[in-house]
């Protein structure tokens, strides 16, 4: 049986017995390469469900504040997203189960629009290692480990840390490189190059919120940045409003980040937004030895102390 | 430095402490001590309570430094409020420092309510580093 299979009748039995209200997974999307949340209620629609490659969605986010009790499909970075979400009062650990699955990656759609020069795409087939792309002109059969996203190349962590159903087979943990290389060669630049760098990355930004909107820590029920009355930062694009958007947004995830990327594969403008919040999760691991979203119960970084900590930067 | 510069003197903000670094400030003053009258000061009722929005907030209204302070650790009056402060800090310092604003705009120092001395000395010191980086450019709204 596949893992797709397996998901199903594992959905279908937990629909089936009333263990839970509602399973959140994946559906497939009339738009090619596009795989989007679902929300399956009845044990007939179970056959909705998909699990590929493509099921690149963070669906922590669905179960903030949620009453009924709930089964959710998580990716291991969506688990430590959960573990934070549940530390922070937001989620109770008993109101949801987690159907853990292994992932090898999911894939950059945006890698195959530009290895395609960004013909339109018509058709998308997913197999086990080859996406089948057809146009108008052509058939192509893409390898998908060339087009997996650059988040999941640096993953060092491959299964899920806490699950109560757990799919299939573990995955291979691989060995990922130094996760942390591009922030570290951005960081022997000079000043002036790194805000060159930001100034020219951001620029791109036209201030949709996508990236807040799929982010699974930002669930504040009022924004700073919507807030009018006082008005932190202008709307606009102002290039320093922006900037000033994208600090405050990296710094709110101190401490919290997993790093699960749901932030750069939903901006629009394809930025690096990982270029910040990244450069937060290592700073936090090299002064506080700390990394969200590995234990029930760790209390996160800006919520606790030691009266030792480092304070070099203090005249 | 060009024409519109010429007569430029650095304006830092500062948020200081009420129970301690406002004082030191407060005694500075009644000592009669001397220092460069470019801080603006805000008093804060702790340094565990200047958000990092505060900090980019003054940057890109075009302050040219910022400069904030408060009880040295173990002296809160609230027991702990700077101890939360000094980690938000040092996260707010290396991203600064990262996305390219030059070091030495923004300062953090622990001064307490006897340190009216020190606190001049810092004052001074921080306009003179502002100084020699000249006028904000980096992140200021035009």
């Amino acid at each position: 049986m596949d893992l797709e299979t397996k998901l199903r009748e594992t959905a279908r039995a937990l629909l089936e017995k009333k263990e839970v209200d509602t399973v959140i997974g994946y559906e497939k999307d009339d738009m090619p390469l596009r795989m989007v949340p679902c929300f399956i209620s009845k044990p007939e629609d179970v056959g909705r469900l998909v699990w590929n490659p493509l099921c690149e969605n963070n669906l922590t986010k669905y179960l903030v504040k949620r009453a009924e009790k709930t089964a959710v499909i998580a990716k291991s970075c969506d688990v430590k997203s959960i573990i934070v979400l549940i530390n922070e009062k937001q989620i109770k650990r008993d109101k949801i189960i987690i159907i853990g699955m292994p992932c090898n990656g999911v894939i950059d759609r945006q890698k195959i629009h530009n290895y395609l020069d960004n013909e339109e795409i018509n058709e998308a087939e997913i197999g086990d290692n080859i996406i089948k792309i057809k146009c108008d002109d052509f058939i192509k059969d893409l390898k998908i480990s060339d087009f997996i996203h650059k988040s999941c190349l640096e993953c060092q962590q491959r299964n899920p840390v806490l699950f109560d159903i757990f799919i299939g087979n573990k995955a291979v943990e691989i060995e990922s490189g130094d996760e942390y290389a591009e922030i570290k060669e951005l960081e022997n630049k000079t000043a002036q190059e790194r805000w060159e760098y930001f100034k020219k990355e951001l620029s791109k930004c036209n201030r949709c919120y996508a990236c807040r909107q799929a982010c699974p820590l930002c669930y504040c029920k009022s924004c700073f940045v919507d807030q009018n009355f006082p008005a932190w930062f202008g709307k606009g694009t102002e290039i320093s409003d922006t900037i000033s958007f994208h600090l405050l947004r990296a710094l709110h995830t101190t401490g919290r980040c997993v790093d699960c990327a749901a932030c750069e594969r939903a901006c629009p403008q394809n930025i690096k937004l990982r270029m910040l919040t990244k450069k937060i999760e290592k700073d936090i691991k090299e002064l506080f030895g700390s990394e969200a979203g590995l234990e029930i119960g760790e209390a996160t970084p800006l919520t606790s102390f030691d009266e030792n900590d480092p304070q070099e930067f203090i005249v | 430095m060009d024409e519109k510069n010429k007569n430029w003197e650095p304006k830092i903000l500062a948020f200081l402490c009420s129970w301690c670094s406002y004082a030191g400030a407060d005694l500075a003053g009644v000592s009669r001590l001397q220092y460069p009258p470019n801080i603006r000061i805000i008093k804060v009722p702790c340094s565990g309570r200047i958000n990092p929005v505060y900090i980019i907030k003054a940057l890109q209204e075009g302050w040219d430094g910022v400069f904030v302070s408060g009880c040295h650790p173990g002296d809160c009056h609230y027991l702990t409020g700077n101890y939360y402060a000094r980690r938000r800090f040092a996260v707010l310092d290396s991203l600064l420092d990262y996305i390219g604003i030059e070091k030495g705009r923004v300062h953090f120092s622990w001064i307490s309510a006897g340190e009216g001395e020190i606190f001049a000395e810092t004052v001074k010191k921080i306009t003179e580093e502002v100084r020699r980086l000249g006028p904000a450019t980096i992140l200021v709204k035009p």
